[in-house]
């Protein structure tokens, strides 16, 4: 089979007999969920999209307490929302295998930072492995549920982006039989963490560090390879580091010895002392922090070993490695000089970056927003697609730090300072963790206007269902969460639905917002354009593009300057015209032009 | 790196064949990945690929590589791609520095033109300097309008399809074209069968002998 990595994790799961799996989807590890999402049913075992992470941890430790075996999964930062269930999680104990994939983004490729999740494991004591190639995906992950059991802990599984988006030969294995139902045996001694019980637990953990340790001296994906015999380079690695350093040595005129560590937390410190002392030097290759390194650096410590230690001393601590970069780490260490690699393209060229789509229903919203608050406010946004709107020329986000943030830094926005504030959430990120912050704005009489844009799915990470959603992860009908319900519920008075589709309507509802002594919420409801126009084309139905009358355009760009659709764009003579592939006919520039210039395009597209 | 790059077989520990694929979000570039990934696998060969698309459906950047062989990684490192296969101008221009003399570029000259050139003022080079400024790294650049072929074949949704005819045209990879074309034919829905077929045709054409 050619499998994604994200795909191998899914399969190795299914092989190891999981029953019960949960995530809140976020970029690398997306895909894992989309896959359960279509196979769960059939495989016999459940699957949700939880309303966020630490929601999904919990639900897979009630069932793993249980005696089943569970998976969690979720980007970096996932790992910080179910960080607080997760580290006293650790201190308890399991009857059923617990294993969470921990997906890492160095260069952040699609996150809002480039945190080294492998410190988690220290923190929590849970044993951490790292897979490099699909296959390894696959068995490490099947492997990881048996040592979770053994050892009555929850294994992490830290992934990166070029793990979990490498797609490669994989060999299938059989398929373990699911636990089923199980009879969950009470023990408050283990699960109710009072402190009379919790200060008991923290030895018991302890204890299985100690049988963790001889695991890890012992296992089988920490390899050793290269020349036999005392060798001038040694070089520690692990994850897709692991892949450049092979890659880098075939074009090196250097031998090493390479030790490829499995399991990273715990480290297997005597084997590496071991490693250590056949080499003269070590270079350890490690994308972000140097783990690894100060590992190496304690092994060496405690083995009385004098050999010189490198690693983020060659290599870069931010931001990705590649073939060429440990390739001039390598050089470095040997003490020649990396060649100078210059680009042989000469040209200025325009960036390309992602924007909201032509057609999408946030960028109407926006609109609606620039012009009933002059653009004099500030704007406190969230993650989801249309944190986009912070590029020019809408430039509409001046603040988001973690998912559900959108409320409270609203809040601190408004307490601070003078101007309008309007913070801005899309639907699944209400869900996922803003209701705390928008029942504090209610309590605590905070005063700014909230916009919900509601495009009915989680757009960002690929349309996955969430609590508003009538779908649910295992493809079956579920309660629809009604958003409007759910803010009164928290106490809000002042609540209007739009549709941003209706530009003045908009307009209007946000001024009145904004003049609203207290807190007052906009829903801004329509679908995403992408799934709209999707179950357009599915019923045959035409799409009506719009078109510039080019002689009536007067070239005041206010269309290209505070809408800026990506179907749109400026002809040579200064008038702008639409793309009629792109238009998705969404009759929103039509609504922003003063001058009547734009107008359906009539007999539809072409 | 001497324009040797090629492989004839990838199996034990020839040189791995690199190709590199760019496009922007929603042209199919990732399809053609998964294809020429299944087919290597089907075909008993070793393969690596890697994708990133984080926010591509929104009209990003999306690069895709594709190595097979003894391979580690699916990264290409700088100047080894032997082959990059552009989706669009602008794009094979981006990846220049996986290009060097030994690089055989197929490129699809029809440009797709970002918003920051309205948006933000910023300029597209004409194609014709994009070609020739390739054209002085790579010894061998191949040129043509891929959309303009998928319209002859039947519908622009097969431009990649074009673009996969096209880089089995080059025959740098070691899997005969028929294989290729009954796989394109196992994985695209059967009544689009005969006109994704004739895309590849035309794709295969434009590059073959070239």
């Amino acid at each position: 089979m050619f499998l994604l990595g994200n795909d191998a994790i899914v399969r190795g799961a299914l092989e190891a007999g999981v029953d019960i799996a949960t995530t809140y989807p976020g970029t690398p590890s997306s895909e894992i969920g989309n896959t359960f999402h279509e196979i769960a049913k059939e495989a016999g075992m459940y699957f949700e999209f939880s309303t966020n992470e630490k929601v999904a941890m919990e639900v897979a430790a009630g069932a793993a307490v249980s005696g089943q075996r569970a998976l969690t999964f979720f980007k970096h930062v996932g790992l910080n929302v179910a960080s607080d269930p997760f580290i006293t999680y650790c201190t308890t104990a399991i009857r059923g295998g617990h294993v969470v994939v921990v997906a890492d983004d160095p260069s952040v490729h699609s996150s809002q930072n480039e945190q080294d999740s492998r410190y988690y494991a220290l923190l929590s004591g849970a044993p951490m492995i790292e897979p490099v190639f699909p296959q390894e995906c696959k068995d490490m992950v099947k492997g990881a549920f048996d040592i979770s059991e053994q050892l009555s802990i929850p294994v992490l599984v830290r992934t990166t982006t070029r793990v979990n988006h490498v797609s490669g030969p994989v060999v299938l294995g059989d398929m373990r039989p699911r636990k089923g139902k199980v009879h969950f045996d009470k023990d408050p001694m283990i699960w109710v963490p009072v402190p009379l019980v919790s200060k008991m637990r923290h030895p018991a953990l302890l204890e299985k560090l100690k049988k963790a340790q001889e695991l890890t001296e012992n296992y089988p994906y920490t390899t050793v390879e290269g020349p036999e015999g005392r060798t001038g380079l040694g070089i520690i690695t692990s994850g897709a580091s692991y892949g450049y350093v092979k890659e880098a040595l075939r074009g090196l005129p250097y031998k090493a010895r390479i030790m490829r560590i499995g399991m990273v937390h715990p480290m297997p410190v005597k084997r590496m002392a071991e490693f250590m002392s056949s080499v003269d030097k070590l270079l350890v290759v490690e994308e972000l922090e140097p783990y690894m390194e100060m590992w190496a650096k304690i092994a060496a410590k405690d083995s009385d070993l004098r050999l010189p230690i490198h690693g983020k001393d060659l290599l870069p601590r931010a931001w990705e490695f590649s073939t060429d970069i440990v390739s001039d780490g390598i050089i470095k260490v040997m003490g020649d000089k990396p060649p100078q690699r210059k680009s042989l393209l000469d040209m200025k060229l325009p960036d390309r970056p992602p924007t909201l789509c032509a057609g999408c229903p946030h960028r109407a919203t926006y609109y609606a927003c620039k012009v009933a608050t002059k653009d004099e406010a500030i704007y406190s946004s969230d993650i989801g697609c249309y944190t986009l709107a912070l590029l020019p020329p809408l430039k509409m986000a001046d603040i988001f730090l973690c998912m559900g943030s959108s409320v409270g830094t609203a809040a601190g926005f408004a307490k601070a300072q003078d101007r309008p504030v309007l913070g801005f959430v899309g639907d699944s990120t209400f869900f996922h963790s803003a209701i705390p912050g928008l029942i504090n704005a209610v309590h605590n009489k905070h005063r700014f206007t909230y916009v919900i844009l509601d495009n009915q799915t989680t757009a960002m990470t690929g349309h996955q269902p969430h609590p508003g959603s009538s779908e649910d992860g295992m493809g079956d009908k579920a309660p629809t969460l009604d958003i409007e319900r759910v803010i009164r519920g928290c106490g809000v008075d002042w609540v209007e639905v739009v549709d941003p589709f209706d530009v003045k309507k908009t307009i209007d509802t946000i001024k009145n917002a904004i003049a609203h002594k207290g807190i007052a919420v906009v829903i801004a409801r329509r679908a995403c354009a992408l799934l709209e126009v999707a179950e357009l084309r599915e019923k045959g139905v035409k799409i009506e593009k719009y078109h510039v009358e080019r002689a009536k355009c007067k070239k005041c760009k206010r269309c290209i300057n505070m809408f800026a659709c990506p179907a749109m764009y400026i002809e040579p003579d200064g008038t702008v015209a639409i793309n009629d592939t792109l238009c998705v006919g969404c009759g929103v520039c039509a609504q922003v032009c003063t001058f009547g210039t734009i107008e359906k395009a009539g007999g539809g597209g072409k | 790196m001497n324009g040797d790059g090629g492989v004839s077989s990838s199996k034990g520990h020839e040189k791995p064949l690199n190709i590199q694929l760019v496009g922007v979000g929603g042209q199919g570039v990732i399809l053609i990945s998964n294809i020429i990934g299944w087919a290597c696998v089907k075909h008993g060969l070793n393969i690596l690929s890697s994708e990133i698309h984080g926010m591509s459906q929104r009209g990003g950047v999306v690069h895709t590589t594709v190595r097979i062989g003894d391979v580690y990684s699916p990264i290409i490192a700088k100047g080894e791609a032997d082959v990059l296969l552009a989706f669009e101008p602008l794009e094979a221009a981006r990846a220049a520095e996986v290009i060097s003399k030994k690089t055989e570029i197929v490129v699809s000259n029809r440009p797709i033109v970002p918003f920051t050139v309205g948006a933000w003022g910023q300029k597209y080079p004409p194609v014709d300097e994009i070609l020739s400024a390739l054209r002085g790294i790579s010894g061998k650049v191949v040129a043509f309008d891929a959309e303009d072929l998928a319209m002859k074949a039947g519908s622009k949704v097969t431009t990649n399809i074009v673009m996969l005819g096209a880089l089995m045209g080059l025959e740098r990879l070691p899997i005969p074209p028929d294989i290729m074309k009954g796989f394109v034919a196992e994985k695209v829905p059967k009544k689009f069968v005969d006109m994704n077929l004739k895309a590849f045709d035309l794709g295969y054409d434009a590059t073959k002998g070239a």
